[in-house]
């Protein structure tokens, strides 16, 4: 299983903040598929972060990873 | 060093307290930023604003900046506390204090450190204006950042 965060406008769009994911999808890429058609969002311009450390869409996961959905940053 | 450089916190921002984490005898300058809550924005008036962050990587992230600024500036040190939560007009959002030997590094280093919160540590604001409610940034809303960042202009 893996962990996927939420946040901002995403976790409204999702309507959770945290999911537990059953299985372990091969890289972000599929992931991000999957998110993408069972909450019906986009991930358009949204970052995603293994384990605290941003991501490209190649990396692939392992059990255990805690998967962040970062849209634009707009701290400061 | 027992005192922490880089905190997100929910409680509010103490400028003196960030001061004195990089007060140090080698200091000769201390620049600070102050970010604060505006109440217009391009004629729309906001009542308050709500902050959010992905904490643990968002301190991670201020860390890095941390490093960072070490490589480019080896002499100035930094501290930064980002505030989350609800924030009235006027409050402070974030403080940055860099100190260094000469006033360049520490302007230079000070002005590194919040464009650099605005690119990668996962804070996100949400505006409450007297009509509505919008997370800043939210690509489904007018307010979409073309190149996944802010542009020039909301860094003024």
């Amino acid at each position: 299983m893996i962990t996927l965060l939420f946040f901002a406008h995403l976790q409204e769009a999702v309507g959770e903040e945290r999911v537990i994911l059953p299985h372990v999808p091969k890289t972000v890429k599929e992931l991000k598929e999957e998110v993408k058609q069972r909450y019906r969002i986009s991930l358009e311009q949204v970052m995603v972060a293994v384990n605290e450390e941003y991501a490209g869409d190649e990396q692939t996961l392992q059990p255990g990873d805690i998967v962040a959905f970062i849209p634009p940053v707009s701290g400061g | 060093m027992n005192e922490r450089l880089f905190v997100i916190t929910d409680k509010p921002i103490s400028l003196e307290e960030v001061i004195q984490k990089v007060m140090r005898p080698e200091a000769g300058a201390v620049t600070t930023f102050i970010g604060t809550v505006r109440e217009w924005t391009k004629g729309k008036r906001t009542l308050f604003l709500q902050y959010e962050a992905y904490v643990s990587m968002a301190e991670k992230m201020l860390r890095q900046i941390g490093e960072e600024i070490r490589e480019k500036w080896p002499e100035a040190k930094v501290a930064i506390t980002h505030r989350i939560g609800r924030l009235d007009i006027g409050e402070i959002a974030v403080v940055i204090a860099v100190s260094s030997p000469h006033r360049n590094d520490a302007y230079a280093a000070n002005r590194y450190a919040i464009e650099r919160i605005k690119q990668i540590v996962p804070i996100w604001k949400k505006e409450h204006w007297e009509d509505g409610t919008e997370w800043v940034g939210n690509q489904l809303e007018t307010k979409a950042y073309p190149t996944g960042r802010p542009e020039e202009e909301d860094l003024r």
